[in-house]
Order: C-alpha cells, then structure tokens, then sequence
C-alpha cells in the first residue's frame, strides 16, 4: 500500500511515524518547505540566538531512512481524486492508495496597501525566518539613530508577540499594534491581558492599543516598506511591519477541486473527507462536527500531533474517532509562562463564578472558573505559574466541587523544587470570599499526584 | 490608555553601555596585573597587588553581570548565544580553549614557567596556611574564584529561578568551605590537606594503599578521613542517589560539577545531543571506572603479597591512569576545551564517580524528571540547554519520564522550558514502575 501525505509538519510526521510502527506499507512525505520535519514551534529561538536551525530537528537525519519513511522535497500542485494521482512542481506524478493531507497554515494578510512591499510578511515558514535575517541585515546597515531601524508588529496574537521579542532580542526597537484595548483581550480574561500589556512595557516595547493598520507605506523606489500608517493616521516610521492577524488553512491549491471544503478541507470524526481514501489532518482539516465549545479549525501543536496518531490507527485497519478532549494550551508572552486548561472565557459569563489571585509584585497569577450554581471546577488559567495537566483535566472530566479542588490545589503545581507555593492564598480568599474555612491538605510533588491519578481512575 | 508606552527607547543589547565599558576595563586591568607579575618571573614588592587583581576583577565582573541582567526583567536570556564568536565556536572560543589547555599544560607539568604567578600567591599562602604557595594553591584559589565570581553571574542570570539560586549557592558554599578554606586550614594546623568533597575513585589516590599508609599515619583525623571517603562510595552515595538522584553530588557539590555550572554556563548548550555520543559517553565512562577499579584492585594485592604477583606493573599502570585520565582528561580536556566541547566533557565521558552514581541512578532512584501531560511542542530548548548532551525532547514529545545515567539534576532544562513541561522530582511511590500508563490518562 502507497501512503503520501502531503506536509512534513507535526501532523504529517507523527501519522507518518504511527503508521510505521504498524504496518510496513510504504510512507512518502512530500514537502517543499524543508528537507526533514523541524518545530516550527522554535522558529523564534533561531532568531534570538539561543538555537540553531538545525536543533530544530526533533529527529536525527538517519531515522528516516532507517524507518524507511520516504522524503521527497516537492509541492503538490493538484490532486485527481478520481485516478488517485498527484501532480507535483517538479512535473513528477505520484499514485496513492491512501491520501494524508496536512498541509498546515498559511498567514492571513489584513486589508491594507503595501502589501506587496519588501520587508512585509508574517511569520509561518521558514522562508519567513529567512527573510526576517535579510531584514535585520539591512536595519543593521542603518545608522542607530535611524528611524527607520524600527519594526511595527501588526495584530496582538500569539505570532505577533513573538516577532515583537524577536526584534527586541536583535535590539531593534519594536512598535506593537493592538486593535483591541488590551493584548489578547479575545482570549485572556482582562486582569491577566493587562499583566502582559504591562510585562511588555517593562520590555520597551512601544505598545500601541485601538490601533489598526492603515497601509503600508513605500520608499521612493516603491521596493521597501519605510513606515506603517495607523487608522489615527501616525506614520510610524519602520523598515519591516510583522503581520500578525492570525493563520487560515493552506488549502488554495486544492480549491475548485472534487474535495469538500469550506475554511479548511472538511472531515468527519474519522478525518476523513468526502473522497474516498483522502484524509485531512492539522491546521488545515476542518472538523464538520467540532465537540461542543470547540472549534472547527484548531491550528494548534497537540491537535495535529493527536490526529496523526488517532488517523494511524484508521489507516492502519484499526478505525479510530478523533476526540478533542478537554482543552489545554500554553504560550510564553517574553517571560511570562502561560497555561490554561479547560473552560475559560476571557469575559464575564452567567453562570460562572471566577476565584482570582495575583502576586503583588511579580507576573504571577492563578485563576479558577467554576459553575456559580453547584460549584463544579470548569477551568484554570496560569500566569508565571506551572500547573500539573493530568491533574488539571482529571478534576475538570470529574467535575470535582471547587472547594475539592481548592483543598487539593497544592497538587496541582508544577513549578521547580523550593519555588514558592501560592495556593494556600487562593484558598484564604476563597474562604475570606465565601466565609468556608477550607484548609489545603496537599502540596506539589508526584508521589501525592499518582495516589490521586490511581484512586480516581477507579471511581 | 492609547499610547501605554513608558518608553519607545530600547535597551539595545547588541550595543555596550558606558558601563557595560568601564566594568569590563576593570576586569582586563585586573587580569592584566596577574600576566604582568606571572611574566616578571619573581616575588613583587607590594602583598596587596593579589588582592588589587583580584578584586578589580571581581569588580569589573559583578558590574557587568548587574548591568547585562538586572536592567531587564528576570527570565531565559540566552539572546544571541549562537551570534557569539566566544559561545558559538568562533574565534573567541579557540582562543580561550588555547589559553585554558595551555595553562592546565604548565599547571601539570610545566610549573617552573608558573613562578611569577606563584609567588605572587606568597603573602596569601604565607598569612592563611603558614607555607609559601605551590603551583596547586594558585590553581585551587583561581578555580575557587572562577567558581565564586561566575557563580553570582549564574545566579544573576537564572535568579528567576530558586532551585538554581538555591543549588548554586551549595556548589560555592562547598568550593569555598570545603575544597578551599578546609584543607588550608589543616596544614596550618599541621594536620594532612584533606578535601572533604572528593572520594575516590575520582580522587583516584584516595583509595590507593599509599593514601592508607599516608593517611593513617598522621593521626586519627586522616584515619577518619580514609574511612569516610569509603563510607561516602559504599554507603553514603547509593543511598543519597536513591533518594536524589546523583544531583546531591554533581550539580550541589562537587567542585568539578561546580565549575562546569557557573564558569563552563556559557558553554553549555555545545554538548553533543547525537546518539552516536551517547553510545560514546557509555563506552568510556564504565570504561575508565573499569580502569580506576582494577588500577586500584591491583595496587592493594600488591600491597598485601609484598609486591610479589605484579611486580612494578601496577605502579606503571597507577601512573598511566595519573597521566591519562587524571591530569589530560579531567585538566587539560575536561576544562581546557569548554568553549569547544562544552562544560561538562569531563564529568559525562569520563568521571569515574559519575559512572558509578549513574548506574544508582538508573538502576536504583526514585529521581526523574517528569512531562507535564501534552504540552510539550517539540522546540528543543531542553535538549539545547542540557550540558549533558541529553536529548531530552526525545523523552518530553512522548510524555515520557527522563530517566538517564547521565543526568546530574542541573535543572536547565525545566527551567529554560518554555511551557512549563519538565520537572525534576524525586517520588515516594512508583519506583521500578514508572507509571507513565497513569499519568497519560490510564491509557
């Protein structure tokens, strides 16, 4: 049997390698971007200096060939379902059997003049990379008090906080605008999207809020961005503007094809799509029934490592639902950590009841969501603080009452041996709050997590 | 809050400040004095000079570690490590490894070209242990204060961090008090120079009959000394490895671990992660802890039989393992080469001690460090950052336990983590076993 996937991301790649400890059929992975699977999670780290492209490589260049998973540097330009054939750049034509499609996220562009210009991208590939070095290159030209040695970060996201430390690493002063009224104020609650407003102050970077890109303005060789027009019309002068406004499917070279889509290729709990032995897997497979509060497109590490393996499965004659699980994710905003699990609305939600602490001083900060009628723990957001994922989820798929949850909530800490715990603090305000007098049993430390992971897995 | 900036100024740290400028002439000038004396050949006039050097270099040091950290806010930096000639292996970096390796190479066997800097060691050596210096005071008292001056940068550096503050400050506390102060205030005291913090086998003549003889024979402190060293192998190390993994050794005392962390820092992120140098590392660390053992086996039956079975061969091998293992391995190599090989070439390819705890700690520990579920994204700052050549990814992007002879218990790797997914741990249940089924979620 044939298997080609189309992307060598974390979701073609874990498929690839979850296939191969199953079956000896013969795997193809096709990418144009590189020669092996690198994190593209890490991009950032090659720019600041802390990595080298090729510490990006999770795997070793011999295991593929010792896993005998075939390479092939190529871009797919169009697939006929009907004869199972795949047309490629290099004019080669390739036959499958079985069709993985992960071909990932490309950046969305905003609508404003200038696109077109040197020194305007976003930051996805590892061209992009490439090109952010060309472009400090040349701000390296610039004399220090140049204005133009200056980059503006368009859209608060995750991507865009990143280019914002990139620059800020190389030294390049960095202007970051921010349509909403405080960074990532669609998804952080506001206490915690105005600790990383303030964190980023500390930082120097010139934080612009309720400003939106008005275009992007040329040199007088009409080749190079010399500066951003904001919509109060501020030219702020720049040799490089960051799009940031978030990812969409990378599918345009299937559109107008058999393959049933809308944002993303569409599939069913399966993966699979409307023709028969093609798949979509990752950033680019659009769930046609997302779990309730979920999305349909999750353009995320652990989505796309989950459907590689649980499509293994289904290729591998063992039919497997993709389950979306309960939600977690993490991110890191300069240097402050963040992890969230579960339910947790940025805004005021009825029936919701929030318990919130923050360290006085440092970027700290633990909040619970629980269920205002019945006490049942929905979520929990971290700032600067690691907590343990197996013990977050398993309270949250119990529905545990907050105030188990509060009296256990030592356990739930992750951070390094002798670091201070804070949980006794939530406590006393949950108790200052509600007049309980609950006590924490529990510290930090696996011993206590694995006697809780065993007894309740019983129950 | 429309324009929240406080500042659009950035603190620009490709540029030097005045400051940056001024520390730094002070730490040359420092540095500068010791070459000059060294190079002079003789005892100088004034005694305050070694304290002048020194102290203008600790001076110049600690004002540029305040000025590069502590005008940020506490967190990772190591921005622009791999621009760097000296941390990148560029040009900096040979030449640094050049002037180390020359120095261990004067240091073992070249001590006549060392004179000036000796001498100039004198008055200290004369006031603190009554005895004019030699070459192995000078060289303690600078590798005490490497430590002790790169040991502020580290804790300046991670003091986001408390296990690394707080480990930090107990490999100084341990160079300074015991492998320092101690065996200084010994010999003033006329008794044997004891180093409290080094067993056999790395100190391989500890457990020679020699050491015996030697140590028996100065009284019941050296007599204590030579038993301890035996507790501390037999008993002492299995069981505090049982219980911490060999960490409470490698990164909290020994002074070989204690340089490699706050000196060999900014090189700690070359150490080769390939498996070929893993396969490696385990070839020649058992092997020279094969070597030290039979050297060792074979001087004691010598020294029971009078001599007999062996004859010199023994001896012959002793100083062979001097030579090779003892003075170019852990000196000339170990130290030498950080800037090239990394930090911890020594104590991962071949300290015999290391060896043997590691075998515990694989064995026999309930230390590991452990995955925090699915959030690892496969970056590869963990495995960039462990000077033990760790892939640590590999086990992270699994959400398997770390469990590796190797590992000294550093704690980089968690605490470079960007998502909060790696912790060191040391669990009173599950040893032998090690739950991964329960902690994926009973899979």
């Amino acid at each position: 049997m044939n298997i080609i996937i189309l992307g060598n991301g974390v979701s073609g790649i874990t498929a690839a390698r979850f296939i191969r400890k199953k079956s000896d059929c013969n795997i193809t992975v096709v990418s144009d971007e590189s020669d092996q699977f690198f994190s593209r999670t890490a991009l950032m780290y090659v720019f600041m200096g802390h990595m080298r492209l090729r510490d990006l490589n999770p795997y070793e260049s011999w295991f593929w060939d010792k896993n005998n998973i075939h390479l092939l540097r190529d871009r797919a330009e169009s697939v006929d379902f009907f004869s199972k054939k795949i047309h490629l750049a290099s004019g080669q034509i390739l036959t499958y059997d079985k069709l993985v499609i992960a071909t990932g996220s490309a950046y969305r562009l905003p609508e404003a003049r200038g696109l077109e210009l040197d020194g305007v991208q976003g930051m996805y590939h590892l061209a992009d990379l490439e090109n952010m070095e060309r472009h400090a290159a040349y701000m390296n030209t610039l004399s220090p008090n140049d204005p133009a040695r200056r980059a503006v970060v368009v859209g608060g996201g995750l991507i865009g906080i990143e280019m914002a430390e990139m620059w800020h690493t190389r030294g390049i002063p960095v202007t970051f605008l921010i349509r909403e009224k405080s960074y990532w104020s669609g998804i952080l609650p506001p206490d915690e999207s105005a600790m990383v407003g303030r964190h980023l102050q500390k930082h120097h970077i010139d934080l612009r809020l309720d400003t939106t890109l008005d275009a992007i303005l040329p040199d007088a060789q009409n080749q190079r961005c010399t500066a951003v027009k904001t919509n109060t019309g501020e030219v702020i002068p720049c040799s490089f503007a960051g799009l940031s406004i978030g990812v969409a499917p990378n599918v345009d070279f299937l559109r107008g094809s058999a393959l049933d889509m809308a944002q993303g290729v569409l599939v069913n709990e399966y993966l699979q799509t409307n023709q028969p032995d093609v798949y979509a897997i990752g950033d680019c497979a659009e769930l046609r029934q997302p779990a309730p509060g979920r999305r349909a497109v999750e353009a995320l590490w652990y989505t796309g490592r989950a459907m590689g393996e649980a499509l293994a499965d289904t290729l591998c004659g063992d039919p497997r639902v993709y389950q979306q699980g309960i939600w977690f994710n993490s991110a890191k905003f300069f240097d402050i950590e963040y992890q969230v699990y579960g339910f947790a609305p940025a805004g005021q939600e009825k029936d919701t009841a929030t318990l919130f602490w923050q360290h006085p001083e440092e970027d700290k900060s633990i909040r619970l969501f629980y269920a205002a009628d019945g006490g049942r723990i929905l979520g929990f957001v971290l700032m600067g603080v690691r907590y343990r994922h197996e013990v977050c989820e398993r309270w949250i798929q119990q529905g545990a009452h907050v105030e188990t949850v509060l009296q256990n909530l030592g356990m739930a800490n992750f951070d390094s041996e002798f670091s201070t715990q804070h949980e006794a603090k939530l406590v006393a305000l949950y108790n200052k709050n509600t007049g309980a007098s609950l006590q924490l049993q529990k510290r930090r430390g696996l011993g206590t997590v694995l006697h809780f992971l065993r007894q309740t897995s019983k129950t | 809050m429309k324009h929240a900036s406080l500042s659009i100024a950035n603190p620009a740290p490709l540029m030097t400040s005045l400051r940056h400028k001024i520390a730094l002439a002070a730490a040359v000038l420092g540095g500068l004095l010791l070459v000059v004396v060294w190079a002079s050949g003789q005892a100088p006039a004034a005694w305050w000079l070694l304290f002048l050097s020194l102290s203008l270099f600790g001076l110049g040091l600690g004002l540029y570690v305040k000025e590069t950290y502590f005008g940020q806010p506490a967190g990772v930096r190591h921005h622009l490590l791999w621009f760097k000639s000296i941390t990148a292996r560029g040009v900096w970096a040979w030449v640094l490894g050049v002037l180390f390796t020359g120095f261990y190479v004067c240091l073992y066997w070249f001590p006549q070209y060392l004179q000036g800097l000796i001498r100039l060691f004198d008055p200290l050596s004369r006031v603190f242990r009554n005895t004019a210096a030699d070459q192995w005071f000078v060289y303690g008292s600078l590798y005490t204060l490497a430590l002790l001056y790169m040991g502020v940068r580290f804790i300046a550096k991670y003091r986001y961090n408390r296990y690394q503050v707080i480990r930090t400050i107990s490999v100084m506390f341990f160079q300074f008090g015991f492998a320092w102060m101690l065996p200084g205030l010994l010999l003033r005291l006329q008794q044997p120079e004891l180093y409290f913090t080094y067993f056999w086998p790395l100190n391989y003549f500890y457990g020679t009959p020699n050491a015996h003889d030697y140590f028996t024979g100065t009284g019941n402190l050296g007599t204590f000394f030579f038993f301890f060293g035996l507790v501390m192998f037999f008993v002492a190390s299995p069981i505090l490895t049982y219980f911490y993994g060999k960490r409470w050794y490698c990164s909290w005392v020994c002074g070989c671990g204690g340089l490699a962390e706050t000196a060999g820092d900014p090189f700690r992120h070359l150490s080769d992660k390939s498996l070929g140098a893993w396969k490696l590392e385990r070839w020649m660390i058992h092997s020279v802890l094969v070597f030290v053992t039979v050297t060792t086996a074979l001087l004691w039956i010598n020294a029971f039989n009078g001599r007999f079975l062996f004859g010199g061969a023994s001896e012959t091998l002793y100083k062979t393992y001097a030579f090779l293992v003892g003075s170019v391995f852990s000196g000339v190599v170990g130290v030498g080469f950080y800037p090239l090989l990394g930090s911890r070439v020594w104590c991962r390819f071949g300290c015999p001690m290391a060896a043997w705890l590691g075998i515990w700690q694989k064995k026999k520990s309930k230390f590991r460090i452990t995955v925090n579920g699915g959030q690892c994204i496969s970056c590869g700052n963990c495995s960039s950052f462990c000077e033990m050549g760790i892939d640590v990814r590999q086990y992270a992007q699994r959400g398997q336990d770390v469990v590796r002879a190797s590992c000294v218990g550093c704690g980089l790797c968690a605490a470079v983590c960007p998502r909060g997914v790696l912790r060191l741990e040391n669990a009173a249940e599950d040893v032998g076993q090690r739950a991964q089924s329960v902690r994926n979620g009973g899979e």
